[in-house]
């Protein structure tokens, strides 16, 4: 099986790339299986069952930050695209948590940005970009040659990554993406996560609003203090 | 690397038939139109051409440089890519500085010293505008008109592009004949995608599309080129009278008659 795991920003392009490169995959003879995390709403499953035919589910990580969420679901979602024998397993992330970055040892780690999103982005990202293996761009259709250049500077000034831009939305120059998943390995057990994640599932993730590290539990800080140990 | 011919191999229409032409060669210096009606694809074309097509578009169409594939360098190093396309959008979308935008695009194509450059990229742009480009306003507080020149002059001078791609330039609100003149200064493979009788003949070439597809190649002839000389005038007395309004002047009548009448000297 190979994994292909997706992250960006919402409304970047995640599905339209996805699709894009379902169609040229399937076309080719490959068969695969979606899955899409994200909070708490998402229709993503229902476009790819339906537009391909192919296994396809969703998984609302409510609570939990969805990044986490993958992290404690993805050995159970592989396990269910072998049984629907599926030679890929797309995983659309939500793409909220600018701390953690999904990607799996062994995966594809594919981020999405949109030419459209401002010149800062990439520096804004952190490990969803610098973690994963593939910066595809999209919509250069509206914007200008000199402006997607700069970008480009900005996403490898910001990580040592490769760059494929892209009109997602027509299907131009996705031909890279499928190459790279063409040519990826099989993953392998153990299934590692690639950088570790930072700090998180307090008791703020799970939704008590109390302001004041005193009324928190878990890994805490004071604003002079570095991070420790509180317990209940 | 020294650019000498680029090559437009045909694919498919929107029908998904074959191309009627079999596809286009331009060689350093030529300049070609790109013509057809709203929606044949026309801009298409020119999106090909600036991703070097390899046959894995919908149009399937490929690119060649120089007789063989282009290098991928050329899509992964902006200051390798031969080709600037300046596409019919007319706003940035960056809120960067004028200055701090061309600049750091002049370090990103290696085109020189930055401050010289560019320089010179502003004053090749304000040529073209109505109004000086203020450079330290925000990108996206350019006009459209402004926005344009910029475009065209960053791809001429920072991007010093041997290939250049100008979807639509009549529509920009610059100053086309203007535009036309300062870059036939410069030798490179033009391709104009137009509406326009004046930039049509101009060129060596005009391409006919329709349906998505390139149907064929019209060499500009001597007959066509001297018809263009009598609409540059007749052009020209209609520029007039459009800078009239464009000033808040009334127009005269009487002004109308005695330009038409100098004109028809030349004319006829
Ligand atoms: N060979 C082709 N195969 C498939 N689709 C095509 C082909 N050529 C053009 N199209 C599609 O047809 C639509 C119209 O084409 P395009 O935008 O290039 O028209 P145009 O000639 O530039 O029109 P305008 O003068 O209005 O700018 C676009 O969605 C484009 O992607
Ligand atoms: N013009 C243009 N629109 C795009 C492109 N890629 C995606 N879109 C549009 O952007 C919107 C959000 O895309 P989507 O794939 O749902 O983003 P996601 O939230 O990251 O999955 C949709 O309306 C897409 O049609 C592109 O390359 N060009
Ligand atoms: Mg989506
Ligand atoms: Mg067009
Ligand atoms: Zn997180």
């Amino acid at each position: 099986m190979k994994v292909i795991m997706c992250a960006g920003p919402p409304t970047s392009g995640k599905t339209t790339v996805l699709k894009q490169s379902a169609r040229k995959l399937i076309s080719k003879g490959c068969k695969l299986a979606y899955l899409k995390i994200d909070v708490q709403f998402a229709d993503e499953d229902e476009i790819f069952r339906e537009e391909f035919g192919i296994p396809a589910r969703k998984l609302y990580s409510g609570d939990l930050c969805p990044d986490h969420c993958s992290v404690l679901v993805l050995g159970d979602a592989i396990r269910w695209a072998g049984q629907e024998k599926a030679d890929v397993l797309f995983v659309e992330t939500a793409g909220l948590c600018l701390r953690c970055a999904p990607y799996i040892n062994g995966s594809l780690g594919i981020v999405v940005l949109e030419a459209t999103s401002g010149m800062n982005l990439p520096r804004k990202i952190g490990a969803m970009l610098s973690l994963a293996d593939v910066a595809v761009v999209t919509k250069i259709d509206l914007v200008s040659q000199a402006e997607k250049e700069v970008f480009r500077a900005n996403i490898t000034d910001a990580a040592d990554i490769a760059v494929v831009e892209t009109d997602a939305l027509h299907g131009i120059n996705i031909e890279p993406v499928v190459g790279r998943i063409e040519k990826m390995a099989e993953i392998q057990e153990p299934l590692m996560l690639r950088g570790s994640p930072p700090v998180a599932t307090c008791t703020i993730c799970v939704g008590k609003k109390d302001i004041g590290w005193e009324k928190h539990f878990g890994i805490v800080r004071t604003l002079e203090s570095d991070l420790f140990y509180r317990g209940q | 690397m020294e650019i000498k011919k680029i090559t437009v191999i045909a694919g498919r229409g929107r029908d998904g038939k074959k191309e009627p032409l079999e596809g286009l060669e331009l060689q350093m210096g030529d300049i070609a139109s790109i013509v057809g009606p709203t929606g044949s694809g026309k801009t298409a074309l020119i999106n090909d051409i600036g991703l070097f097509a390899d046959g894995s578009t919908p149009s399937r169409r490929r690119i060649l440089i120089n007789d063989a594939a282009p290098s991928r360098e050329f899509l992964e190093d902006p200051s390798k890519n031969p080709i600037a396309l300046i596409t019919q959008h007319t706003s940035f979308l960056s809120d960067m500085p004028v200055y701090k935008f061309l600049t750091l695009h002049a370090r990103i194509r290696k085109s020189g010293k930055p401050e010289v450059i560019v320089e010179e990229t502003l004053d090749f742009a304000n040529q073209l505008t109505g109004e000086s480009i203020i450079t330290d306003s925000a990108m996206t507080e350019l006009s459209g008109g402004q926005s344009r020149a910029l475009l065209i002059a960053d791809a001429v001078i920072i991007g010093n592009s041997p290939i250049i791609l100008l979807d639509e330039i009549e529509n920009a609100g610059i100053d086309r004949n203007k535009a036309l003149e300062l870059l036939r200064k410069y030798e490179k493979i033009f391709i104009f995608v137009t509406h326009d009788l004046g930039i049509a003949l101009l060129s060596n070439y005009r391409l006919v599309m329709s349906g998505g597809a390139m149907q064929k190649l019209i060499v500009t002839e001597e007959e066509e080129k001297r018809m263009a000389e009598k609409f540059k005038v007749l052009d020209e007395v209609t520029l007039h009278f459009r800078d009239r309004i464009r000033a808040g002047d009334r127009l005269a009548e009487k002004d109308l008659t005695e330009r038409l009448r100098r004109a028809q000297k030349t004319l006829i």
